[in-house]
Order: structure tokens, then C-alpha cells, then sequence
């Protein structure tokens, strides 16, 4: 199946239809939460609570028995919750510092779910094949049913969002202020970790544990450089994570042997390096290109000081000059001359140059920043 | 006990060892991260080389199978130095990439880790997926280790038996660890504590810096495939920060955190034993519950005693603002005990607790009801506002121990 093929399926056949539309809600909610995760520094906590949920979802089984993805998920949401606030409670009690505090709970929680995973697999209930999907992933396992309860989680998500935006917002930035305003921010601080950590176990049963940080920053993290606006970049990263999604799932169903979280994960990334490197005002290109503009610049107004010097030192400010006693040094080129003359600071003559009265007005002001027309 | 257990805890113990050392340095310098990036990044690394040295996948044929193409990787393929260079020189990378996102300054510094190991592990995953011709691929085989097995894959020397390649393996690492701690320790310690200090008496930070992420990686992919790869993470961190909180002397730090490591390593062995569940997760497990123990307990930095500690120092410092007003107060009317919550706004309980601590110091006197101070008393308190007022506010912590009885 070629990627055309896939488009034309995914209207008419059911599992791509499921899987697709899965992956895309899943992008913009983690999209859209992991944002704030990003500019809360707290972008491995998503890596961390994927990994602490593993031990809640085999004591989920443990104690019920069954298989039945929300009761799976409910105890993943717990015991992510747990860790996310155990790993709260190492930074604020004790000298460890946050690497450390996630670090430690993404290894011990995943750990101890392992053990629980090998305890369950050696009891003879035959229903416990299949709980390893939780761990890695498989898109190809979606149900309607997943897809909705996704579908529902994202709605109360961007209701919350939206009904607590300036709470958020102000958190976001400036939590002391927030405080003298009389929020309560350890409420409003508690209730977008629970999003967020939500959002991470929704992902776990698509993606997988690993995987599941990138797609929590990967789409923020893109969105990030092309505006500095919250709502802008919530929004983007809400697009950047569902077309993430929508093409890793295309290219995945397009090829054999491609599971869909890791292409989902490399789609992402291609975002993120297209906006490291072409967004306008951040991306490294422009950067570098405003870099080698100003270096021009520098030296075109070195050039322009160095002949008002000489120019200084005589009666008559157009008196003409050698192009030769200008060089490299003095921040001189070909291209910076002419660059002088299309300016009308200076005029040439043969090979002499002599110094127009508007140059000389301009170069005398050069370090007063008084004229911004010389750049 | 037979001949593979001690050698599944002999090996088990290595491998704690050898991760212990470098989690130390890493937790100390605030990159414990560093070491899960490392422990996924390195997967496409060892899929390049297999490839390169085998030409692809097709032996595998069958998804149970998948456990053995870690056994197939470490016969024929981890053994060789040329896969263990190249998934090491991966982990490098890693460490390169991570930094020069974070020196472009797009991203926060965390987000780069973030955004690099994960699609690093989603290549190696991809890579194994398209050579491994129709496989249905669980990344759970290259993610988890499994150590019951190393005992049976022998090294052979000219015929003779001499112990687990694991064993060796594990053992070659810690080998040239423990050599290079000894040879620079004090060029670690230096620029561990003050990376300044160091770079002005000549140690390069970035050669210090560069040598601990290439040994932190060389041992990520020894101990691969003994713990496999996230529990390397929990090895490395977990000893380290346990033995944090008991001691701030790096000699006692890497000795703590080795004999944890080797202690939960082989308790873990005997619960995996008793509870026939993988030794792996067993062992992080134990340090998992060592680490919970420590944190509870530890007697200075533990949170029981961070809790009292400031139970008691907000105990202390409304004793002085009760002093403090006492002080500044001559009428009978504001020194009276019934009104003194009213005056200070606090509750019933708060006020009697600090009432009884300020009476067993000694610091006032309770006379028809009406408080004053003794010498004793105003001596503090003079003390404690000129320290106030110099904005020496610490001082009053030493000046503490010479006024009270009694802590709060």
C-alpha cells in the first residue's frame, strides 16, 4: 500500500480509519498540554509518569483480573499521579535535585512493574497475554471505543483549558504574582499535572512508554519557536502533534514492518528540526543570517569611520583620496564600497574616492545613535 | 547454592558495582537524565553495527524468538569491541547532540534530552523492524535484560571453560572504571564541585566532562545485557541518591553507593528466586525500597526529619515574633495571656505551645496572668533584633543554641 493508496483508504476502512483518528487526538492533546509541561520545565516528567504508570496497570490486573482498557488505564492515572508527586515531594523535602527525583522514579517505578508483569505472567490466568502492548504500544490495537474515550478526555481537556486559561497563564509565567492575587496555586498547579499526566497515560496503549515523552514535547517544543504567544503555541502544538499523528500513521501503513509509534515519534522530530531551523525569529538559519548581516554591517561602518578620520583631517571634507590606503582591515571590500557609493556617502573617482557631505554628516553621528538610517 | 547462582550474583553485583561509580559523578552533577537518554540512544548504535557486521536480521523469524536476539546479539555480536565501541561512541552522541540543542538556546536545557533520545530509540527500533523481515517487533526484547540466562553463555579460551562472557565482559569495565577513579579523582572531584576552580588550574572540564559520559555509556552497554536498559538507569541513580542523603563526603558517597548497589543486587537475585518473577525488576525493586527507607529515615536530610526540623523552626520563629511583641509592649493589656491570640493572631493551640516553650527556656514569666519578659528573655531578644536589623538573620539559628533549653 503506497501513501495514496492509504488516503483513499482512510475514509472507507475501518481499522485505518480508527487508528488514524486515534493518533491525530492523541497529537493535540498531548500537544496541547505537553506545552505547558515545556514551559514549566518539567519536560521529563512526561518520560518519568509513562514510566511510573507500568506498575499501576499490572496491580489494575492484579486486582480485577480483567483486561478492560479503563480499568487499565484508571490504574495507570493513579500510580502516575503517585509518581508525579512522590517525585514532587523528593525535590521539595530533600537536597536531590530534579533530574535525580525523575530519574530515580522513572527507573524504580518501571522496575517494580516489570517484576509485577514476570509475577503475573508465571500465574496461570491465560488472560494476561497482552498486557506488554500497554508498555510499547500498538496503535494497530485501537478500538472505537479508545478512539472515543480519547475523543472525550481532549474535550474535557479543552474545556478545563479554556474555562482556566488566565489561571494557567499566569501560573505559567509568574507564580508569585499569581500568589499575592489570591489564587489558589497549588490547586491550579495540581490540576494541569493531573492533565497532563491524563494525557500520558492516554498515550501509552499508541505508543508506548518510551516514546511517549517525544510526543509530549517534541510537538510543544516545535510550536515554541514560531510564536511567543501561549495561546498561539498551545494551539500549534495541538496541529503539529495531530498531523505528527495523521503522516507517521500514513507512513507506517504504507510499509511493512514500520510499527506506528516510532514513525509517529520520527515525524515529530522532523517538526522540531524544521522549526530549529527555519522559524523566523528563533529558527538558526535567520539567526545565522542576521549574524552575517550584522557582521556586514559592522564592517561597512568601519570602513565609513575610517575615512571620516582621514577625511577630518582636511579642510575639505570631499577632498579625494586613494582606494588603495583602504584594506581588510579596515573592514574593507569591493562589495562594501559600492555598498558606500549606492548609499551616496561616497563618490568615486578613477581610483580615488572622496567622502559626500551626507557620509561625513552620518559617519560623525555613527556612534551617537542618533541616525537609524544608516544601517 | 549452585555454581550459575553465584555467578548470576557474582555478575549481577559487577554490574552494580560498575554503574554505581559513575551515577555518583552523574547525580552530583545534575545529569541523572543524561543516563536514561544514553540507555535508549545507544539501541541504534548496536543495530548498525550487527548490521554491518552480520548484514541484517533474517535469522529471526518469529516474535517469542525475539528474546533470543538479545542471546544472538550477545553471541555473536556484543561480544565483539567493535559493537560495543560503536553503540558507546552512540551513547557520545547523544551527549553532543543533547548539548548543542541546549547551547542554541531554542529549547529549555531538559527538553533536549527529551527531544534526542527518543528519536534516536525510535531509528534503532525502525532499523530492526525493516531488517528483521517480517518480524512482528516488541521492543520490550532489547529494552529488558534478562540475567537468568548469562551463566549459560560460557567464554572459551583454547577450549577451557572460564566463566560467563557477561562476567568478563562486566568485569573488563569495571576494571578500567575503577582504574580511571583512582588515576583522576581529584581532577573529578575538582570539577565536579567547582567547575571554575578546575578549569582555571588547568583540568579541561570539557576532557573530564566527555571522559565521564564516554565511561557512563561504555558501562550502559556492558551492563545491557545483563539488566537491560532502563534498569541500568535505576543502578546508576538510585545508589547514588540514597547515599545523597546520608553523607556529603564523596569518598563515603561511592562506598555507600556501591554497597547498596551490591546489596540490592543480590537481595533482588533471592526475591526474584522467591517470587519467580525477573531478576531485573527484582533488583530495582530492592533499591527502589532501600531508596524509600533512606528518604523516609536518613537522619538529617530524610523527610521525617525535614518535617520535624521545620516544625520546629516554625514553632521557634513564632516564639521570637512572640518575644519580639512582648518586648515592644508595655501595657498590661497587650501582654495579657487570654488576649495574646487576638494580638498576634493565632490559634489557641499555637499560642500555648509557644507560651510553654518561651516558659521552659526561661525566657518569661507569667505573673496574674500577665506576661513579661525575664533578663534572660530580653537579652534574646535584643540580640535577635540587632541581627534582624543588620540582615543577619542566619545568626539567630547559632545564637539558638546558646539560649535554649528547650527546642520547639
Amino acid at each position: 500500500m503506497d501513501i495514496q493508496e492509504y488516503f483513499s483508504l482512510v475514509f472507507s476502512d475501518y481499522t485505518l480509519r480508527t487508528i488514524t483518528l486515534g493518533t491525530a487526538i492523541l497529537g493535540a492533546v498531548t500537544g496541547m498540554l505537553g506545552s505547558f509541561a515545556v514551559l514549566r520545565k518539567q519536560s521529563l516528567l512526561g518520560d518519568a509518569i509513562s514510566h511510573a504508570a507500568l506498575p499501576g496497570i499490572a496491580i489494575a490486573f492484579l486486582i480485577t483480573g480483567s483486561k478492560d482498557s479503563n480499568t487499565l488505564l484508571l490504574g495507570a492515572l493513579v500510580s502516575g499521579l503517585i509518581g508525579t508527586f512522590w517525585i514532587r515531594g523528593i525535590i521539595t523535602k530533600t537536597h536531590l535535585k530534579s533530574d535525580t527525583a525523575l530519574g530515580l522514579i522513572l527507573s524504580l517505578f518501571f522496575g517494580f512493574g516489570m517484576l509485577l508483569l514476570t509475577f503475573i505472567q508465571k500465574q496461570p490466568n491465560a488472560n494476561q497475554a497482552g498486557l506488554d502492548k500497554y508498555l510499547f504500544g500498538q496503535a494497530a490495537t485501537l478500538v472505537e471505543s479508545d478512539v472515543w474515550m480519547m475523543a472525550i478526555v481532549t474535550g474535557i481537556c479543552l474545556f478545563v483549558l479554556l474555562l482556566f486559561w488566565k489561571e494557567f497563564k499566569i501560573l505559567l509565567f509568574d507564580k508569585d504574582y499569581a500568589k499575592t492575587l489570591g489564587f489558589n496555586t497549588k490547586a491550579i498547579d495540581i490540576l494541569i499535572t493531573s492533565f497532563i499526566v491524563l494525557a500520558i497515560v492516554l498515550g501509552l496503549q499508541t505508543v508506548g512508554v518510551v516514546l511517549m515523552s517525544a510526543m509530549l514535547l517534541a510537538p510543544a517544543a516545535a510550536a515554541r519557536q514560531w510564536t511567543n504567544s501561549l495561546g498561539t503555541m498551545v494551539f500549534l502544538a495541538a496541529i503539529f502533534g495531530a498531523f505528527s499523528g495523521v503522516f507517521g500513521t500514513a507512513i507506517s501503513a504504507s510499509q511493512n514492518n514500520l510499527s506506528t509509534g516510532p514513525v509517529i515519534v520520527l515525524v515529530a522530530s522532523f517538526f522540531v528540526l524544521i522549526s530549529f531551523i527555519f522559524s523566523p525569529s528563533r529558527g538558526l538559519l535567520f539567526k545565522k543570517i542576521r549574524f552575517i548581516k550584522n557582521r556586514r554591517d559592522l564592517e561597512l561602518h568601519k570602513t565609513l569611520a575610517f575615512m571620516y578620520h582621514i577625511a577630518e583631517t582636511h579642510d575639505n571634507i570631499s577632498h579625494p583620496h586613494e582606494i588603495k590606503i583602504l584594506n581588510n582591515f579596515h573592514g574593507f571590500t569591493r562589495a562594501t564600497l559600492n555598498k558606500l557609493v549606492g548609499k551616496n556617502y561616497v563618490t568615486l573617482q578613477g581610483t580615488t574616492w572622496c567622502l559626500t557631505k551626507e557620509g561625513f554628516e552620518s559617519a560623525a553621528n555613527l556612534y551617537n545613535q542618533l541616525n537609524r538610517n544608516d544601517e | 547454592m549452585s555454581n550459575a547462582q553465584i555467578e548470576i550474583q557474582l555478575i549481577a553485583s559487577l554490574v552494580a558495582i560498575a554503574c554505581a561509580i559513575p551515577g555518583t559523578f552523574l547525580v552530583l552533577r545534575k545529569m541523572a537524565m543524561i543516563s536514561d537518554a544514553i540507555s535508549h540512544a545507544i539501541l541504534p548504535g548496536i543495530v548498525i553495527g550487527f548490521i554491518f557486521i552480520h548484514g541484517s536480521f533474517s535469522f529471526i523469524d518469529d516474535f517469542v524468538v525475539l528474546s533470543k536476539f538479545k542471546q544472538f546479539l550477545i553471541h555473536n555480536g556484543l561480544e565483539s569491541p567493535f559493537i560495543i565501541l560503536l553503540a558507546s561512541f552512540t551513547g557520545v552522541i547523544t551527549v553532543v547532540l543533547v548539548e548543542y540543542i541546549q547551547k542554541t538556546g531554542l529549547v529549555k536545557e531538559d527538553t533536549a534530552i527529551g527531544l534526542v533520545f527518543p528519536a534516536l530509540f525510535s531509528i534503532g527500533v525502525i532499523l530492526i523492524a525493516k531488517n528483521a523481515n517480517d518480524v512482528h517487533l516488541d521492543v520490550d526484547a532489547v529494552l529488558l535484560g534478562e540475567l537468568a540466562f548469562a551463566p549459560f553463555d560460557r567464554l572459551i579460551v583454547d577450549g577451557t571453560d572460564i566463566g560467563p562472557k557477561a562476567l568478563w565482559i562486566i568485569g573488563g569495565i569495571l576494571v578500567i572504571t575503577v582504574g580511571l577513579l583512582i588515576a583522576f579523582f581529584k581532577e573529578l572531584k575538582l570539577s565536579t564541585f567547582d567547575k571554575g576552580l578546575a578549569a582555571s588550574l588547568g583540568f579541561s572540564p570539557v576532557i573530564i566532562h566527555y571522559g565521564l559520559m564516554t565511561v557512563s555509556s561504555v558501562t550502559t552497554v556492558g551492563a545491557f545485557d545483563a539488566v537491560g536498559a532502563i534498569l541500568v538507569v535505576a543502578l546508576m541513580i538510585a545508589p547514588a541518591a540514597s547515599a545523597y542523603l546520608l553523607t556529603t563526603d564523596l569518598k563515603k558517597m561511592l562506598l555507600l553507593s556501591i554497597v547498596f548497589g551490591v546489596f540490592s543486587a543480590i537481595s533482588g537475585y533471592w526475591l526474584a528466586r522467591w517470587l519467580d518473577a525477573s531478576i531485573s525488576g527484582s533488583i530495582t525493586t530492592m533499591l527502589g525500597l532501600l531508596f524509600l527507607v533512606v528518604y523516609l529515615f536518613a537522619p538529617s536530610k530524610g523527610v521525617i526529619a525535614v518535617l520535624y526540623r521545620e516544625k520546629q523552626q516554625r514553632t521557634e520563629v513564632s516564639l521570637l515574633t512572640f518575644l519580639l511583641h512582648l518586648k515592644n509592649h508595655d501595657e498590661e493589656r497587650e501582654r495579657h495571656v487570654n488576649h495574646l491570640n487576638e494580638h498576634i493572631n493565632w490559634q489557641k493551640v499555637r499560642s500555648k505551645t509557644v507560651l510553654d516553650l518561651a516558659l521552659k527556656n526561661n525566657m518569661i514569666v507569667i505573673d496574674n496572668n500577665i506576661v513579661s519578659l525575664t533578663a534572660k528573655g530580653d537579652k534574646f531578644t535584643t540580640q535577635a533584633i540587632d541581627y534582624i536589623i543588620t540582615n543577619e538573620d542566619a545568626q539567630i539559628e547559632d545564637m539558638k543554641d546558646d539560649f535554649f533549653l528547650f527546642r520547639g
